[in-house]
Formats: C-alpha cells, structure tokens, sequence
C-alpha cells in the first residue's frame, strides 16, 4: 500500500464528478420525478372528478326521465279529458241541431196546415157561396144580399 | 497467462498488481488509477447527466427509467436517515453509489483483458480496477470526511461543534477524554471506509488472478461463480460505502 499524490487527483475528479451531478444530473430527474408524481395525482383527481361528474350525470338523466313521463301522463289524461269534453260537445250541437231542424220543420208543417185551412176555408165559403146561390138564386139577389154573404165568409 | 508476465507465478501476480506509475517518491501518479476513474467516471455521470437533459414527466423511456430507478433508490436512503433538509447529500450519495459501482465493475472483466490490449501498445503495467487502489479509495473517504467537517460546522456552526466534541459522550469534566474518543471515532471513519471498500475489492481481484492461473479449461469452474458472486459484491461494497455517507453526513446535520 502506497499512498501517493493519486490522493489529491483522485479528490480532485471525485469533487467535480460530485460537482457535475449536483448541477446537471439531480435537480433535472428529481424535478421530471416531482412533476410526474403531481401529474398522477391530478389525473387521479380529475378521475375522482368525472366518476363523481356522471355519477350526478346519470342522476339527473334519471330524473329528467321520470319529469318527462310525469309530463306524458299528465298530458295523455287531460288529452283524454279534451276528447270526452270534444265528444259532450259535439252530441250537444247535434242535439241543437237536431231540434232546431224539428222545430222549423213542425213550423213550416203547421203553416202548410194553416195555408191548407185557409185555401180549405175559400174553397168551403165557396162552395157553401156556389150552394147558397144556387138555392136562393130565384129569390135572392147578391147584391143585395152581398152584406150577408161576407159575414158568412168570415164565420166560415 | 500474459507474456510479459514471464513464467513465474509471482512474477505474474506482481505484475498485476502493479500500478503504472509516473512521478517520484509522493508525487508519483497512478496514471491506470487516475485515467480509468476519470474515464468511466465521465462516461456513466455523463449519461446520467445526458439522461436528465432529456428527462420527461411523461412517460419514460427504458434508460430514463433505469437512471430514475437508481436516483429514487438513493433519494429514499437519504429520505429515510435524514431528518430535515438534506441539501447536497442526494447528489453526493448518487456520485458514490454510481462511481464506485462502475469502477468495481471493471473487476468483472477478464484480469487479462486490458493489460493485454494495451501491452500491445508498450504500456508495461495496467491495474484496470481503480478502487483496488487505497489511494483511490482514501482519496473517496478522506472527500467525505471533509464533508463531515464542513457539514458539522456549517450547521452547528464551529462554537456548537467545539461543544460537542467536548462534551459528548461524558460531560464537560471529561472534556480530554472526550475529545480523544471523537478523534478516534472521526478517524476510524474515512479509514474504514477507504480500507473496507479497498480490502474487497483487492481481495476479490487477486482471488481472480489465482484463478487465471489456472488451467484454461478448469478456469470457468471457479471463474463463473466467483465472477457471479462479485456482481452481488460489487453493487453491495458500493452501496456501503454510500449508506455509510448518508448515514455520517446525517450525523454531521444532527445535534447530540
């Protein structure tokens, strides 16, 4: 074993290899490493995050879901309501309808009745006229009896 | 077996010990020692630092997080045994761990390999593994040994530390004593870090050495399981003398 001036060279290349990694090796990595162990957790995190995002997602899906058939419920039951209130209504008209056309027919019937009287009513005047002229012709003048004729008329 | 190692056994085994030398007496360098370290030392802290450059946190690619694996690693050691901010320690523990791992990884190569090749060149001696060199080693322990000082002043600022060394662990009447257990115990730091990491490692060198001696076609016998288990070795003597780091720096940061 000898000890030489190898020592102090030996020290020397120890120092700057020492040197070299405390400035270009170490901090490079130990900073990659820190920046990859905070990008893991993030992701980690956002991970939590989005599991959370639909877990609430899905919540509100289901309860849009069930808004929605509430709503088509509600809209089938007072759609049902219009269609009973529609059908009400239009037996009502018809029914109107149906007695207006009674009733204007019933009218014209009885004005056909009434102009068949009064035609029937001439006609009897008429004839009982004829038949009264015929009997009283010899010794009845219309003329002079015309006053008497008209209040038979109108008895008739 | 090398041809210049002769024929002797011990000629062959002196040879691989040897470390190519330039300089007199202190200032003698060990240039195999000097130049594999610097080398390989650039080369891994290099692509590490080529890596960071590159880093992305996004997904990583293989090699980026094969470096990551290795910086969490670290990261957590420190994490685990300091207890507040733990400042330069992260890169310093991360320099140790990967320098010395590589350089004793150069020990799993074949014991001929290198000295061969570059014999060819003229080169005459070739130690290719460079923590076999207690001067590479102490240089290490003695590096952070000072940093134990530096870090023990810097916190506890030189009143705090002076303190200590007086009073810990029997009171202030036993203040020689005291501080004749803290020299003992501050030396007995970077020695036995430097020697635990050099005696493995020239230890499991020369036992790949004898095995060269061997027989070609009995090599493989002990070659393979010893190579094997020094994989475990070489990570586990590398990441001691990291742990070891941590672990003064951490007490160097603490009051007692």
């Amino acid at each position: 074993m000898n000890i030489n001036a190898t020592l102090i060279g030996q020290a020397i290349t120890f120092a700057i290899l020492i040197w070299f990694t405390m400035k270009f090796v170490w901090p490079p990595i130990v900073a990659a490493l820190e920046e990859r162990a905070r990008k893991i957790a993030d992701g980690l995190a956002a991970a939590e995050r989005g599991k959370q995002d639909l877990v609430r997602a899905e919540q509100r899906s289901a309860e849009a879901l069930n808004e929605a058939k509430a709503k088509a419920a509600e809209i089938i039951a007072l759609s049902e309501k219009r269609r009973h209130e529609i059908i009400e209504e239009a037996r009502q008209e018809a029914k109107t309808e149906a007695d207006r056309v009674i009733a204007q027919a019933k009218a014209e019937v009885d004005q056909e009745v009434m102009r068949a009287r009064e035609a029937l009513r001439d006609r009897v005047a008429d004839l009982a006229v004829a038949g009264a002229e015929k009997i009283l012709r010899r010794e009845i003048n219309a003329q002079a009896h015309s006053e008497l004729l008209a209040s038979i008329r109108t008895e008739l | 077996m090398n041809e210049s190692a002769g024929n002797s056994t011990s000629e062959y085994i002196h040879h691989h010990l040897t470390n190519l030398q330039d300089g007199h007496g202190f200032w003698t360098f060990n240039l195999d020692t000097i130049i594999t370290s610097a080398l390989l030392g650039v080369l891994v802290i290099g692509l590490f630092a080529w890596v960071a450059r590159k880093a992305t946190s996004g997904v990583p690619g293989r090699l980026q997080s094969a470096v990551e694996i290795i910086l969490e690693m670290v990261q957590t050691q420190v994490k685990d045994t300091f207890h507040g901010d733990s400042g330069a320690v992260g890169p310093l523990a991360l320099t140790i761990f990967v320098w010395v791992f590589v350089l004793n990884a150069m020990d799993l190569l074949p014991v001929d390999l290198i000295p061969t090749i570059l014999g060819a060149f003229g080169v005459p001696y070739w130690k290719a593994v460079p923590t076999t060199d207690p001067n590479h080693t102490f240089a290490m322990s003695l590096t952070v040994f000072f940093l134990i000082y530096f870090y023990n002043i810097k916190v506890k600022k030189l009143g705090g530390f002076m303190h200590e060394v007086l009073t810990v662990p029997f009171g202030a009447k036993m203040a020689p004593f005291n501080l004749l257990f803290r020299l003992i115990e501050d030396l007995a730091k970077p020695v036995s870090l430097a020697l635990r990491l050099f005696g493995n490692m020239y230890a499991g060198e020369m036992v790949f050495i004898l095995i060269a001696l061997l027989p070609v076609y009995l090599q493989w016998i002990l070659g393979a399981p010893w190579a094997i288990f020094h994989i475990l070795i070489i990570t586990l003597q590398a990441f001691i003398f990291m742990i070891l780091t941590i672990i003064y720096l951490s007490m160097a940061h603490e009051s007692h």
